[in-house]
C-alpha cells in the first residue's frame, strides 16, 4: 500500500507523530497522516535567479506561441477537430504520428541523459509542476508576507483581515490558472476566435469545460498539492532511482566539512570549538520546497533545485567560511575529494556517450525526415474481394483504390500513372484538380497485357506526380494479380 | 441479465460482487495502522547498493480517503448500472438502449439528407454531386466485395459499368435487383447425357454458342451443337440466343462473359451449370440508400441502363 520510498528521513519541520517514547513497547501508529504544510522560504541566489530565468523562458513561450500568425492562421495550433497540428510552416496530419513517437523518443533520452549528468535538472527548473508553483509561490510571497508571516497567519483563527488576505491571494492565483487555462485551450482552438467567444459570451461546451478543468488542476496543483505532486503522484521521480549513479551530480551536503554541526559566534575558529563548519541555522531546510533536510543525505525527495544551495552560501558568506558547504557534486567526487575538473572529467562515461548518441542519431533522422518531407501522401488499396479479370479485349484488370492527400496549403494539379509492368497503363482518369488539405479517394482500374504478366502476384508501382513541382511525386509499390 | 437458469445463480453473483466491495474497504480500514516497536519511523528492513534504505514512512491522509472513495464509487455504480446479478441498476442502462438511442441520433441527423434524394428522380439523384459521393461511399462499403471498387466486377459477377443488364436495365428493374435481390441458375446438364449429350455434347453446344458471339469455333462441331441449342437452351436464352431478362438468362450473342468465354469455360458451364445469387438490400439498408445507390450504379454505366 505504501509506495517503495528510497531513504526518506523526516526533517525538523515534519515530525512524524511521535509514538510514545516507551522504547521497548509496540504501539500502533497510523499509516497515513494530515499533510504537513510546507513553508518555503524564499531565498536569492545563483540557483533562484536560474530558476527564473526558466520560469522566464518557458512561461513567454507557452503565453506567447499562440498568439503569432502565420500564412494567415495561428502559427502554432493543434487543431483535432480537422486532424492537422500545424507548427509554423509545418503541417502534421495522423499520417505523420512517426514524428509524435520521434519527439517522445527524443524528450524520454534528454530526460535519461540530464538525469544521469547532473540529477533532476528538469524537475528544479523547467517542469510546469516548479513553475507554476514557483509563479504562485511569488503570488503568494506578495500578498501574505514572507515565511514568518504566513505561518503566524494560518495559525489565526478566522478574521476579516485574514479573510481578507485569503481571499485576495485566491482572486490571483484564479486569474493566473484561468489565464493558464485559456492559453491552454488556445493551442487547440484558434486563440483570437476563442477570445472573441469568451467575451460574447459563445464559447462553446468543450472548450469552456477543458478551460476551466485545466484552470482547477493548475490552481489544485500548483496552490495545494505542490511538492506532493512529485512526492506521492509523480512517476518521473520513482524511477530516477535507476538513472543515476555515483558520478551523477546532485546537491549534496559536505558531512565531513559541516560536522559535528552547531552553533558559534562569528569569527570563531570552528576546529578550536570541536565544531564543523555547519552551523545549524536551518536555512537549508527552510528553503526547500518539498521540506527534506539534505544534511541527511540525498532523499528521493530532492527535486535538485538548488535553493539550499543558495541559501548555504549566503551564510558562508557570513561567516566568511568558503562557500560550498552544500553544492552540486557526486557522490564519487565528495568520498574521494576529486578537484572540479577531476569531477567534470568523469561526466563522459559510457551511460552519457550511448544517451548522447542515441539522441542525437534520433534528433538528425527527424530533421532530415522532416526537410525532406513532401506535402503529398498515397495509400493504393487493391480491391481484396476481386482478385483479377479479363477486359473484352483480352487484357487484365486489377481495381485499385487511391487514397490521395494533397497536403500542401495550396492548389494542386496530380498526375497519375503506373510503372514496373510492360505496357500497364490507367485506365480512365489519369489526372486529378486537388483543393488545399483535400483528402481523395479515387478508384482505379490499371489494365495490362496479359503476354507480359506472369501468374501470379506482378510489382506494379504507382506514380503520382504534381504538375507543378517536380519534387512532390510519389513512387507506391502495389501488386497487381493475375488468375 | 435474464439468462441466469436458477435464482441461485443470481444470488451467487449479487454475493460476491457485494463481498468484493465490502471486503476492499474493510482491508484498507484494517490496514490503516502498523506496529510500530519503539516509536521510531523504521526502514521496512531492505537495503539496496550498501546505503539504499526504504522507509515506512505515512502516506498522506487524502491519499487514504480516495481509497475510500472507490469503495463508495463502486456502490454507487451498483445501484445506478446494471451490475448486480439481475438488477438493472435505476438509470435503466443498457448497452442495447444506448445503440438505439445513437442510432435514432443518427436517423434524426441524416435522415433528412436521405429523404431529400429519396423524393428526387433517379435521373436527378445520378446528376447531383453530393448525393454521387454518398453513393460511391456506400458502394466502397456495402457492394465492392463482389462488384470491385470501380463497379466492373470479376469472375461471376457482373460488370455494371457496361450496357448490358441480365435482369434488364430500366431504372426500376435495376432498383428492384439491389433492393429484393436475384438468384440466377444455370441448370447443370452434365447428368443428363439424354439431353445433351454428356461432356462431347456440350463440347458442340459450346462451338455454336461461340459462333453466336463471332469467337473462334469449330463449324462442324457447331453445326451439330445448334440442333442441341435449339432443343433445350432456347428455352431460356431464346431462339436467338440474346437471353430473356425475365429469367436473368445471360445474352450469347454479345462480348460480356460473366464466367468467361474459353471453350473449356462453357463446357463447364453447361455440365455442371452455375447458380448464383445477388443478396437483398432493401431490409438492410431502406429505401433511401437503396434509390442512391441505384442512381450511383447508373451513373457508374453512363446511364445506359434504358438500352438492352
Amino acid at each position: 500500500m505504501t509506495s517503495p520510498l528510497e531513504k526518506v528521513s523526516v526533517s525538523a519541520d515534519t515530525k512524524s507523530p511521535a509514538a510514545p517514547a516507551a522504547a521497548s513497547e509496540t504501539s500502533s501508529r497510523s499509516l497515513y497522516q494530515k499533510h504537513i504544510k510546507i513553508y518555503a522560504r524564499p531565498i536569492a541566489g545563483h540557483f533562484n535567479t536560474t530558476r527564473w530565468a526558466m520560469v522566464f523562458l518557458t512561461q513567454a513561450i507557452f503565453y506567447g506561441l499562440c498568439w503569432f500568425d502565420w500564412n494567415g492562421r495561428q502559427a502554432v495550433l493543434f487543431d483535432i477537430l480537422n486532424r492537422k497540428f500545424f507548427m509554423f510552416g509545418l503541417v502534421f496530419w495522423p499520417q505523420d504520428v512517426i514524428y509524435l513517437a520521434g519527439l517522445l523518443i527524443v524528450s524520454a533520452y534528454a530526460l535519461f541523459l540530464f538525469t544521469a549528468m547532473a540529477g533532476r535538472l528538469f524537475c528544479g527548473y523547467a517542469c510546469p509542476q516548479t513553475v507554476y508553483t514557483e509563479l504562485f509561490m511569488w503570488i503568494e510571497n506578495k500578498i501574505e508576507g514572507d515565511r514568518n508571516a504566513r505561518i503566524k497567519l494560518d495559525a489565526q483563527p478566522m478574521s476579516a483581515r485574514k479573510l481578507r488576505i485569503k481571499a485576495t491571494k485566491f482572486l490571483v492565483w484564479g486569474l493566473l490558472a484561468f489565464w493558464t487555462g485559456f492559453t491552454f485551450v488556445g493551442y487547440f482552438t484558434p486563440i483570437k476566435e476563442l477570445a472573441h467567444s469568451l467575451t460574447s459570451f459563445t464559447l462553446g461546451p468543450w472548450e469552456g469545460f477543458w478551460m476551466f478543468f485545466y484552470a482547477g488542476f493548475t490552481l489544485m496543483q500548483a496552490g495545494f498539492l505542490r511538492e506532493q505532486v512529485c512526492k506521492y503522484m509523480c512517476p518521473y521521480a520513482r524511477f530516477q532511482g535507476v538513472m543515476f549513479d555515483p558520478d551523477t551530480l546532485v546537491v549534496t551536503y559536505d558531512e565531513e566539512r559541516g560536522e559535528p554541526r552547531g552553533g558559534r559566534r562569528k569569527g570563531v575558529e570552528p576546529k578550536s570549538q570541536g565544531l564543523g563548519d555547519c552551523v545549524d541555522c536551518g536555512v537549508c531546510v527552510q528553503v526547500c520546497l518539498t521540506g527534506i533536510d539534505i544534511r541527511k543525505g540525498l532523499q528521493y525527495e530532492c527535486i535538485g533545485c538548488g535553493l539550499c544551495v543558495d541559501g548555504c552560501n549566503q551564510i558562508m558568506d557570513k561567516m566568511n567560511y568558503p562557500r560550498g558547504l552544500i553544492r552540486y557534486s557526486t557522490e564519487k567526487a565528495v568520498a574521494e575529494h576529486y578537484t572540479r575538473s577531476q569531477m567534470l572529467a568523469h561526466v563522459l562515461r559510457p551511460r552519457v556517450l550511448l544517451y548522447s548518441s542515441i539522441l542525437v542519431v534520433i534528433i538528425i533522422a527527424m530533421g532530415w525526415s522532416i526537410a525532406t518531407r513532401i506535402p503529398l501522401k498515397v495509400d493504393v488499396l487493391r480491391d481484396r474481394a476481386v482478385l483479377s479479370r479479363e477486359a473484352e479485349d483480352g487484357r487484365i484488370e486489377n481495381g485499385y483504390i487511391l487514397r490521395i492527400i494533397n497536403a500542401a496549403e495550396q492548389k494542386r494539379h496530380f498526375e497519375i500513372d503506373v510503372s514496373g509492368i510492360e505496357g500497364a497503363e490507367v485506365a480512365g482518369r489519369r489526372s486529378l484538380e486537388m483543393e488545399p488539405a483535400q483528402v481523395a479517394e479515387l478508384t482505379v482500374t490499371v489494365q495490362a497485357p496479359a503476354e507480359s504478366l506472369k501468374r501470379g502476384s506482378n510489382q506494379l508501382f504507382f506514380d503520382i506526380k504534381a504538375a507543378d513541382d517536380k519534387a512532390v511525386a510519389v513512387h507506391e509499390k502495389t501488386t497487381f494479380l493475375m488468375q | 441479465m435474464s439468462d441466469f437458469v436458477s435464482e441461485f445463480w443470481n444470488f451467487y453473483v449479487v454475493g460476491i460482487v457485494l463481498a468484493s466491495v465490502i471486503a476492499c474497504g474493510v482491508v484498507l480500514w484494517s490496514q490503516s495502522k502498523v506496529k510500530v516497536a519503539g516509536g521510531k519511523v523504521e526502514t521496512t528492513g531492505h537495503v539496496w547498493d550498501e546505503t539504499l534504505e526504504e522507509y515506512n514512512n505515512p502516506l498522506p491522509r487524502w491519499w487514504m480517503w480516495l481509497f475510500y472513495i472507490t469503495v463508495v464509487f463502486a456502490l454507487v455504480y451498483l445501484v445506478l448500472y446494471p451490475g448486480l446479478g439481475r438488477f438493472q441498476g435505476i438509470l435503466g442502462w443498457s448497452s442495447v438502449g444506448q445503440y438505439k438511442t445513437e442510432v435514432q441520433k443518427a436517423d434524426a441527423q441524416y435522415g433528412p439528407i436521405y429523404d431529400k434524394f429519396a423524393k428526387m428522380s433517379l435521373n436527378e439523384v445520378a446528376g447531383n454531386k453530393e448525393a454521387m459521393e454518398m453513393g460511391k461511399r456506400l458502394f466502397l462499403t456495402y457492394c465492392m466485395q463482389c462488384h470491385g471498387s470501380d463497379a466492373r466486377g470479376s469472375k461471376g459477377f457482373p460488370n455494371l459499368t457496361d450496357a448490358d443488364w441480365q435482369w434488364g436495365g430500366d431504372h426500376e428493374t435495376i432498383k428492384t435487383t439491389i433492393a429484393e435481390g436475384r438468384v440466377a441458375m444455370m441448370p447443370a446438364y452434365g447428368g443428363q447425357p439424354d439431353v445433351i449429350g454428356g461432356e462431347a455434347g456440350a463440347k458442340e453446344v459450346a462451338n455454336y454458342v461461340r459462333s453466336l458471339s463471332g469467337l473462334s469455333n469449330d463449324s462442324a462441331l457447331a453445326a451439330k451443337g445448334k440442333e442441341k441449342f435449339e432443343k433445350v437452351c432456347v428455352a431460356c436464352h431464346g431462339a436467338d440466343g440474346k437471353g430473356m431478362t425475365a429469367l436473368g438468362a445471360p445474352n450469347l450473342t454479345d462480348k460480356v462473359w460473366l464466367y468467361g468465354s474459353s471453350e473449356a469455360t462453357i463446357v463447364e458451364t453447361i455440365t455442371k451449370g452455375r447458380a448464383n445469387r445477388m443478396p437483398a438490400w432493401k431490409e438492410f439498408l431502406g429505401d433511401a440508400k437503396v434509390h442512391i445507390l441505384t442512381a450511383y450504379v447508373l451513373s457508374q454505366s453512363g446511364n445506359a441502363g434504358e438500352k438492352k
